[in-house]
């Protein structure tokens, strides 16, 4: 457990880059810290493996000031990840990886094979460890840095912001392999972003920050969505968040109707398309969506919308009807085959029941 | 104007410059000794001097300054001075000569460390190197790139210059030049000239293949199309040995 004990940073002549930060973070569990820039989210994050240190107050994990040891064994027991992989360009990947096991005077040999398995670990081909960070994509240089990050098994990781340098669609599958990763490894992390997407998305705790240094909420996701603390995160979670907030509650409720198919043989559907008097799926011969037949016409596919798995949110659930060309979300099994259809306002009724329940529980 | 060239070759050619002791080998392994007595002196001051400015970046105003200053002191001048201070024996031309070579040192030295990309820097510290470990296993491998560049200068400035301690009467290859003169020996001295900017050339030559031993190759310009390396100074362009030593002329 990191706690944070009245601490503030004032850099000379200027208002408090963190001011009076209180608060604890809980072990094994991902701390989002998000805010704007220079609301003093990131000095609070170096704080705790002293690359700052703070003015005053105290910051102690499992217990021990952390000034009371050594700063360069304080971080070697913390893996630190930042935005620019920060890797150093002369050495290998591998090496790169083994950097923190050598410093604790691992051999080369032992280091370079852990570093080795890390590259599985976060989804890198083996072969990429002889190249150098240069030849590397940057969504590649981003897992080589969790990599070594996670080398010398540290209980705490540090991220700032790791991801945000990197393409949305390699952000959102850095993401999940982080999720992944942390159900093996439930390491203590703390996160900082500036994307409130992210804070939710990642986050078992989320801590707002104002500008100013200032805590304006730490709580889990779901409520800083649902009742922001005061009008700063209100208008920081932003204009969407009703729909986000539905990202937390499960859409068991809603239910799944069997849904007319036809089925597409190497372009050619069977049955005639031109006769159909209702909008029908089309599947592929193991049943996997290929997109819709509009009714009356014959048969340009049209693409389909988000596909929806039972056990999604009802974020998802509503993403699923309301971007479908036919009104109907395509729920699919693991394997990707069709299960049946679910149909929006049915989704919005499960949504108001869900309201109407939390409603009754204050 | 030809004949001065034949018979710089002619010069060249003949046998009875190639042995005794005022032959070309006596005087190449002259000029060799004296010059690597003035770049091992000068990096001994130069090179701790630079990481730690480099690294800290503390004291690097005064360092561009005091560099840029012993820079413009002339050769000839600061060498007469040393020697009526303190006589012609070898140590004072060698000291004169160490001034003149610190200043590229030091700045490539110092550029060097501070070419390294602070945010590789910051990392290595946040995974706990301690600042040693920082300095040479982070900024020094990865600064050698830009570092090269003051080495290569200095050794070629030193290889040219270190001729002006045959003014004081010392041996090396300046000797051609200085006698040549008395003698109006034209092809004596160009001989001499021409001796001394292979010797420059051929060090270069040799330095230009240590950097690329043991540079790391993830610095080098990747093939697969990755970032290219950081680029050298402009100082690391092998100056001609001739002008480098024309400073004897002042």
């Amino acid at each position: 457990m990191i706690e944070f004990q009245s601490v503030t940073k004032q850099y000379q002549g200027g208002s408090p880059a963190v001011d009076q930060l209180t608060m604890s973070i809980d072990k094994g569990s991902i701390t989002v810290f998000v805010g704007p820039s220079g609301c003093g989210k990131t000095t609070s994050l170096r704080m705790i493996n002293r690359m700052v240190e703070p003015t005053s107050g105290v910051i102690t994990v499992d217990g021990r000031d952390v000034t009371t040891v050594a700063a360069a064994e304080l971080r070697r027991s913390m893996g630190y990840v930042m935005q620019s992989s920060g890797l150093m360009p002369h050495r290998s990947v591998l090496d790169n990886i083994a950097t923190v096991p050598r410093l604790n005077g691992v051999s080369k040999a032992e280091a370079r094979k852990r570093a080795t398995e890390l590259l599985d670990v976060v989804g890198l081909a083996s072969s990429l460890g002889k190249r150098y960070p240069s030849q590397l994509s940057g969504g590649q240089q981003q897992r080589v840095g969790v990599a070594r990050a996670l080398a010398a098994d540290p209980p705490i990781l540090l991220m700032d912001e790791p991801f945000s340098a990197v393409d949305p669609v390699v952000r959102d599958e850095l993401q999940q392999e982080l999720l992944r990763l942390q159900q093996d490894l439930a390491k203590t992390i703390v996160f900082v972003t500036h994307d409130i997407d992210e804070a939710t998305i990642l986050g078992d705790k989320v801590a707002v920050f104002a500008v100013g240094g200032k805590l304006a909420q730490y709580s889990t996701p779901e409520e800083i969505l649902r009742a922001p603390a005061n009008d700063f995160v209100a208008s920081f979670v932003g204009r969407d968040r009703g729909f986000r907030h539905l990202g937390f509650t499960t859409s068991d409720a809603v239910a799944v109707h069997p849904v007319p198919t036809l089925v597409s043989r190497a372009g050619q559907f069977d049955g005639d398309p031109a006769a159909v008097t209702d909008w029908q799926l089309v599947v592929d011969k193991d049943m996997r969506p290929l997109g819709w037949a509009r009714p009356g016409t014959d048969a340009d596919l049209i693409p389909g919308g988000s596909l929806f798995h039972p056990g999604d949110s009802l974020r998802r659930a509503l993403d699923s009807a309301l971007s479908s060309p036919s009104g109907q979300g395509v729920a699919v099994d693991g394997e990707g085959r069709v299960l049946g259809a679910i149909r929006a306002p049915e989704v919005l009724a499960v949504i108001e029941a869900a309201r109407q329940v939390r409603q009754a529980a204050l | 104007m030809s004949n001065i060239f034949t018979d710089t070759f002619a010069w060249l050619a003949d046998p009875i410059h190639w042995t005794g002791s005022s032959g070309i080998p006596v005087r190449l392994v002259e000029h060799l000794q004296y010059s690597g007595l003035v770049l091992v002196i000068a990096a001994a001051i130069a090179v701790p001097v630079g990481l730690y400015i480099g690294h800290t970046g503390r004291g690097r105003v005064v360092a561009v300054a005091v560099a840029g200053a012993l820079r413009a002191l002339p050769t000839l001048g600061l060498l007469v001075l040393f020697a009526l201070l303190a006589g012609s024996s070898l140590m004072p031309p060698v000291w004169a000569l160490v001034i003149l070579t610190v200043p590229p040192l030091l700045a490539g030295t110092y550029a060097g460390i501070a070419s390294v990309d602070r945010a590789v820097v910051d990392a290595a510290r946040a995974m706990g190197m301690t600042e040693l470990q920082i300095l040479f296993r982070v900024e020094l491998p990865n600064g050698l790139q830009v570092m090269f560049g003051g080495i290569r200068t200095a050794v070629l400035q030193v290889i040219a210059t270190v001729s002006v301690v045959a003014y004081l009467p010392l041996g090396g290859l300046g000797r051609y030049l200085f006698d040549g003169l008395v003698l109006q020996d034209f092809p004596r001295m160009l001989a001499g000239s021409l001796l001394i900017a292979a010797l420059a050339i051929v060090f270069d030559l040799i330095l230009a293949a240590v950097q690329r031993t043991v540079l790391s190759p993830g610095l080098k310009p990747d093939p697969r199309g990755g970032r290219t390396a950081t680029a050298d100074l402009p100082a690391a362009a092998p100056a001609p040995a001739a002008v480098q030593g024309g400073t004897y002329e002042r």
